[in-house]
């Protein structure tokens, strides 16, 4: 793995940054929309609604070209990693006209719906296929599966330390300080680099593609690469769960809707009605 | 005969609530026989045995070394480390974690070591044939259910969603054994430097038997004053959904849903929320869900119990003109 090149003065010359995105339905689907084919155990996306890059993914890119705006002299490489099949051109090329140097898609149908732990031996093969790089960034879950581990497994097959829930990340002259979200409040964590780093959505929203970034990406041809370029085996990619059944939990609607002579006077009833429930 | 081994969490000196859930969530899998084990980590575990004593479990291991003091918050290499070494000792036919900063943070870096797969957040356990195990749990956000089982013959690694088993307890106590900590449990490359805890004013949300929610149908930060206001006067917790706080309009440490806080209010009142199934997934164990929205086809409406189709601004002022008139009353 990577380590950062310095100079004479041991000042950073240069950063290689990988960032892990995936390809996920639109989970902005809403829940009237999402259907399930229980026969295949898939997910069914209602038609004409393309694929979006996995929210915390932008999250983590933006991280990744925060790095790159802060670093001052040092030239800083951003290279996206998506593992998958059936990619969608325009929507996996978003990091890059967001401001990511390269893409590589490691495209593969037998990769449709992998396991975590396939999913992170491969993305493993990928970084020391395309690296070293100093970082790698990720997202905290897919909005897919939210098995939220494939990171972690990542990190102990490469053997690096792993920071999760970062809101805000520096490199520093001993490494990367990361501030990691908790629930109430955050913790400030240190580690040497290489490191792998997940990103949450409190490090901020992703930065819009400008025009420019959407014409670079549209010159970009991205680099792709097959299960054997890697040396993917077979043993590689078996999954360690195996997923029996898949559907959408029955759920009827039971509301009781509160009106009043106008809108005021239906906040009124409705904390009465609560009160009656001995509720408030 | 298979051991089952639970993971403790700690909240100071004592074991939590969900330890106890962890071992009854490895009864439910346990056949005749198995032996259910808790294994505590920690840099004093003379005082928190006991706790996990009475937890109903065959046995108690402690593993003692200063760098699990806190269970090494923040960097978690030090757990990752222990509870892989009792791993390898014990051979247990599974591994239970909650499924909490720690659980879900170690559980899958002691899975890439022992290697059995990991399955997270699981709602439901069943045991299948061979000693493997099945689980239920929510994916896509909570839009469907999907359920596994472990494929393979290695140690099966999982996290347990809180709140979902009633926790465990047993009438004797535990024999407690200590473990020795191998020496890797030392050697740490991340380092937890501070913690920065956001404290907050009044009731803790976890707590609350009333939580008042907004969205970002509030369309700005100044109604979350109202609805904290309100929450005051009923005694209760303000929350809000991610766009609320992706916003800037009020602190993710509000946040309720998927990756946010889960609460369990007698009830919950949203304003402005349109109920995506991430938001759903933090207050479903709610007893009582209200929705104020202007939509009268959101989706919170399947999920409520109560609702009023209207603007939040109209709705919020009757109800807490009312509120403050039966306070008087
Ligand atoms: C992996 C993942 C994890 C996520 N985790 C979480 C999480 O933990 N918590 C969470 O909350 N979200 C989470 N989300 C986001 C979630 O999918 C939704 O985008 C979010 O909950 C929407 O918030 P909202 O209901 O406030 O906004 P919207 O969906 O925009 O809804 C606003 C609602 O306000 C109503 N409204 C507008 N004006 C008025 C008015 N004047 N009066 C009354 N009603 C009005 C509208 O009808 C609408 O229903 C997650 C998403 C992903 C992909
Ligand atoms: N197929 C994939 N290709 C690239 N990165 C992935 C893939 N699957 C998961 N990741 C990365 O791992 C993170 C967590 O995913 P998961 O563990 O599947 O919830 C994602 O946010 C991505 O950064």
């Amino acid at each position: 793995m990577g380590v950062l090149a310095t100079g004479t003065r041991g000042e950073i010359l240069a950063i290689k940054i990988a960032v892990c995105v995936k390809q996920v339905p639109d989970p902005d689907t809403p829940p009237s929309a999402f259907i399930v084919d229980e026969s295949t155990k898939r997910v069914v996306p209602p038609p004409g609604t393309p694929p979006v890059v996995n929210g915390f993914d932008l999250n983590a890119t933006e991280a990744a070209l925060l790095l790159k705006d802060a670093a001052g002299g040092a030239d800083v490489e951003i290279t996206i990693i998506a593992v998958g099949s059936e990619f969608v051109m325009d929507v996996v090329k978003r990091p890059l006209s967001m401001g990511a140097d390269e893409l590589v898609l490691v495209d593969d149908p037998s990769l449709e719906n992998l396991d975590a732990f396939a999913t992170a031996r491969v993305l493993a093969k990928t970084i020391e296929n395309q690296g070293p790089f100093d970082v790698v960034l990720c997202g905290r879950q897919a909005s897919d599966w939210d098995n939220g581990h494939v990171p972690l497994v990542l990190s102990e097959i490469l053997g690096l330390p792993c920071i999760s829930f970062a809101r805000n990340i520096q490199i520093t002259d001993s490494g990367v300080r990361v501030e990691r979200s908790l629930t109430d409040g955050y913790q400030v964590v240190e580690a040497p680099l290489p490191a792998v780093v997940t990103v949450t959505n409190e490090l901020g929203e992703p930065r819009y593609p400008t025009l420019r970034g959407i014409m670079a990406a549209t010159r970009k041809t991205p680099t792709t690469l097959s299960l054997g370029d890697i040396g993917v085996t077979n043993e590689d990619v078996a999954p360690s769960l195996e997923l029996t059944r898949l559907f959408v939990p029955e759920s009827e609607r039971n509301v009781e809707i509160i009106s009043g002579e106008d809108e005021v006077d239906a906040g009124r009833q409705l904390a009465l009605r609560l009160r009656e429930e001995n509720l408030i | 005969m298979a051991i089952l081994l639970v993971v403790a969490e700690l909240n100071g000196n004592v074991v939590t609530e969900s330890t106890g859930e962890l071992v009854a969530a490895a009864k439910a899998v346990a056949s005749d026989g198995d032996e259910i084990v808790v294994a505590v980590l920690s840099d004093d575990p003379a005082i928190v045995g006991a706790s996990a004593a009475g937890l109903g479990a065959d046995r108690v291991l402690t593993v003692q070394h200063e760098a699990l003091a806190e269970m090494g918050a923040g960097s978690f290499e030090a757990p990752v480390a222990a509870v892989t070494a009792i791993s390898n000792s014990l051979s247990p036919a599974a591994i239970l974690l909650s499924k909490s900063d720690f659980g879900s943070n170690v559980g899958p870096r002691v899975a890439a070591q022992v290697g059995g797969g990991f399955a997270q957040d699981c709602i439901g356990l069943s045991s299948a044939s061979n000693g493997r195990i099945s689980v239920t749990r929510p994916v896509y956000g909570g839009n469907a259910l999907a359920e596994y089982v472990f494929s393979g013959d290695g140690v099966q690694v999982l996290t347990v969603r809180p709140t979902i088993f009633d926790p465990a307890s047993g009438d004797g106590a535990s024999p407690i054994e200590s473990f020795d900590a191998p020496t890797d449990v030392g050697k740490i490359s991340a380092r937890l430097v501070e913690t920065i805890a956001e404290e907050s004013k009044g009731v803790r949300l976890e707590d609350a038997d009333v939580v008042i929610s907004g969205g970002r149908g509030l369309g700005g930060p100044e109604p979350f004053e109202q609805l904290q206001a309100l929450a005051d006067v009923l005694g209760g917790a303000l929350g809000a959904s991610r766009a609320a706080c992706d916003a800037g309009w009020i602190d993710h440490s509000h946040q309720i849903g998927l990756t946010g806080k889960s609460v369990s209010p007698n009830v919950y009142i949203t304003f402005g929320i349109s109920g995506a199934s991430q938001h759903m997934a933090g207050c479903s164990g709610s007893k009582v869900i209200v929705a104020v929205n202007k939509d009268a086809d959101a989706n919170i409406f399947k999920d409520a119990r109560f609702g009023v189709v209207g603007d939040w601004g109209k709705v919020l002022e009757g109800f807490r003109a009312a509120v403050d008139d039966l306070a008087v009353s």
